[in-house]
């Protein structure tokens, strides 16, 4: 059979199959429109605003003010150094919850494009992701600034791991951002419901409370240890990873505040989301790879 | 010569929902009573050459757009497979990707990227650009505050600009001004020059006969006819006629009602094609159950623009029934047809002297074409005799 040049494309009716090689060649080919989406994001949302950017930053400060007045006022026994504890977490978490929501509207949100020109659909839930990013990098800012004003730094193994747990994050957020895209394309519900789940989830999450002391006060629940369930939580193993990278303060054995687990063992585990949650984003980048030949259609 | 564009039996067919079901509780209950397929395009095979531009004619919702889409990859087809050389710049709609929030400036950036083009070629072509669309003063100006025309002349400036080696063009040039059409016109023109492939759809005709070296004349998702540009315009003429038939405004009384109508050429045949000169006739077959008083019936013809041509009844061609009743067969004999190429209307009436009461009228219900010869343009068709003699 002869060979087929570079520039021939072959379209049929079979679904295309995703091929992950030359897929990412062709991503890397695309990552000025990535970039470009990515800064129509970022612009379009501070547009006309006074304050532009700095609404990314207000939104931790105001979880921060909330429950700091909730755990003076309602909750006793406080954390120390409360703020640089909840941004830590609150940080990643953050960008999880924008990113998914942002993911969900993304290709129905771009319509206009879908249906009248031909790209990569991967690119716009990845442009969401990657405006989540920025937010994430302007929190990041925030909690810098925190961290600087209390001189509240570990500085030891526990950073190794922050890059870990970016990994298991990004990876993460991007195989649920995927699916959520292509199904919002057909069940609008998806959105809705998502909002919904975010909220179970954000609770279900060690964010604002010590998970330490939780896990202290009740060992299990019907026969399986709190701990465990935490565990099967990604997100909890994210914020973990990134609560002991960036807070550090594991606290008292009688009252810890982190799990007491040590670096090592938090590491390994943040290795296996991160694998399980790369294999998840295979997964779910087929899937997306199949429907998206419909999105034009389906929109 | 290798064919850029080669589409071999391609079938697509989407779902018509009676309402389109976008959420779960919908689409679960409703999609199986609520959904039929039905083919938008079918076994639809075309070759187009690099460097030539084939034109896409066809009636609303005959699937030009969809063919487009197909080539362009935004469809996928259900039957069939599509081979393309080289990068597609589709011009399915101007400034799609343009974001009404960011300036014109951001948008050309967003949208030649979108388009395929690198932040570096961009960089040295946004001069052309910015010129060609004739907009330096408001690039920087946020798009939502722009004009329809300036939006459509900014995309099309993009779009020229992205260097394709296959151009999709759909119905897209009827949008800016005349002085804007014309430069579009020189750009396509420009680009025939340099080789490239286009395919054009558009509801004028004499842009394909202008601009196209084959046309794809496509009817209900299937391919009518094929082949040299007049010849299809013609074929596409034909088949609104013979489809506009069923169309038309109906309204009257019904107390003389008009029970078929006819048009004749001058060998007596049925037929909606004539030529300047022939001589037509308007037979109208009437009935009125009961006697009516006095009735006028009446021709009148318009030409595409709805201009109102010529027209006339028969009260002032002398013809009386004080009486009418029965069947009755009436005909307007046209002697010598004084019109150029083009399209026509023809609304028949019967009413009462005084216009007030309308028994029957079928507004523009009846269609012919005039087809010219190249030699005779302008309004009207005078049969000219040269004589010529040396002095
Ligand atoms: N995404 C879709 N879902 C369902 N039906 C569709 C979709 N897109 C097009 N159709 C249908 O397919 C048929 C062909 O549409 P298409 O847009 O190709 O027509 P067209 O020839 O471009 O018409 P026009 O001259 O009006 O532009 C129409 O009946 C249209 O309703
Ligand atoms: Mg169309």
């Amino acid at each position: 059979m002869a060979e087929i040049p570079a520039d021939l494309t072959v379209r049929t009716s079979e679904p295309p199959k995703l091929r992950v090689l030359p897929r990412l060649r062709e991503l890397w080919a695309d990552r000025q429109l990535l970039g470009n989406l990515v800064r129509k994001e970022v612009s379009v949302k501070y547009k006309s605003s006074v304050l532009g950017v700095a609404w990314s930053m207000l939104n931790p400060i105001m979880y921060l003010l909330i429950f700091s007045l909730v755990f003076a006022v309602v909750l006793k026994g406080g954390i120390p150094n409360y703020s640089v504890y909840l941004l830590s977490g609150l940080l990643a978490w953050n960008f999880f919850s924008t990113a998914l929501t942002m993911d969900a509207r993304s290709v129905v949100e771009n319509a206009n494009l879908v249906t009248k020109v031909y790209f990569p659909r991967e690119i716009l839930p990845l442009a969401s992701t990657g405006a989540a990013g920025v937010d994430f990098l302007l929190q990041a800012i925030v909690l810098a600034v925190f961290m600087a004003a209390y001189r509240h730094v570990h500085v030891g193994l526990n950073l190794l791991l922050l890059p870990i747990s970016l990994v298991a994050l990004a990876a993460f957020t991007m195989a649920v951002g995927l699916v959520v895209a292509s199904l919002n394309v057909r069940y609008r519900d998806t959105q809705h419901l998502l909002n919904l789940l975010l909220l179970v989830w954000f609770w279900s999450t060690p964010v604002v409370y010590a998970s330490g002391r939780v896990f202290v006060s009740h060992k299990s629940i019907l026969g399986v240890s709190v701990f465990h369930l935490f565990l099967a939580n990604p997100l909890a193993d994210v914020v973990f990873g990134f609560q002991r990278a960036l807070y550090g303060d594991v606290g008292p054995a009688s009252s810890p505040i982190l799990p007491a687990v040590s670096v090592g063992w938090l590491a390994v585990l943040l290795g296996v989301v991160a694998l399980v949650s790369l294999a998840l984003l295979w997964l779910a980048w087929r899937w997306f790879f199949r429907l998206s030949g419909d999105f034009a259609e389906d929109l | 010569m290798a064919g850029a564009i080669a589409v071999e039996g391609i079938g697509k067919h989407f779902r018509r929902y009676r309402e389109r079901p976008s959420t779960l509780k919908e689409r679960m209950f409703l999609w199986r009573s609520n959904a039929e397929d039905f083919w938008a395009l079918r076994d639809v095979s075309v070759e187009v050459p690099e460097g030539t531009t084939l034109g896409l004619i066809g009636p609303n919702g005959s699937g030009k757009t969809t063919l487009l889409k197909c080539i362009a990859g935004i469809l996928r087809p259900n039957e069939g497979s599509i081979t393309t050389r080289g990068r597609i710049a589709s011009l399915l709609a101007l400034g799609a990707g343009f974001h009404p929030e960011l300036t014109g400036r951001e948008n050309v950036y967003l949208n030649a990227s979108i388009l395929g083009l690198s932040r570096q070629e961009t960089d040295r072509r946004f001069d052309d650009i910015v010129g060609f669309a004739e907009l330096p003063d408001f690039i920087d100006t946020q798009v939502k505050f722009y004009s329809s025309g300036m939006y459509v002349r900014l995309g099309f400036a993009v779009a020229v600009h992205v260097d394709p080696a296959i151009l999709l063009i759909d119905e897209v040039l009827a949008v800016g001004d005349i002085a804007f059409q014309f430069k579009c016109l020189d750009k396509i023109a420009e680009f025939q020059r340099e080789g490239r492939t286009i395919v054009f759809v558009t509801h004028a005709p004499d842009l394909v006969a202008r601009l196209c070296d084959d046309t794809l004349l496509l009817n209900h998702g299937q391919v009518v006819a094929r082949g040299e540009p007049r010849a299809v315009v013609r074929d596409f003429r034909l088949l609104m006629a013979r489809e506009d038939l069923a169309y038309g405004w109906d309204q009257g009384s019904r107390e003389v009602e008009i029970v078929s109508a006819e048009l004749f050429g001058p060998d007596g045949g049925a037929v909606a094609v004539f030529s300047p000169g022939d001589v037509v006739t308007i037979q109208l077959d009437l009935r009125a159950p009961a006697p009516v008083e006095d009735p006028v019936v009446s021709f009148a013809i318009y030409d595409e623009q709805n201009q109102f041509v010529f027209g006339t009844n028969t009260d002032w061609q002398g013809v009386r029934w004080p009486r009418f009743e029965g069947k009755h067969r009436v005909q307007f004999v046209l002697r010598h047809l004084p019109f150029v190429g083009g399209r026509y209307y023809v609304t028949l009436g019967v009413h009462s002297r005084d216009s007030r009461h309308v028994y029957h009228l079928q507004e523009q219900r009846y269609v012919f074409d005039v087809v010219k010869g190249d030699e005779n343009p302008g309004l009207v068709h005078i049969p000219v005799e040269v004589r010529a003699e040396r002095l």
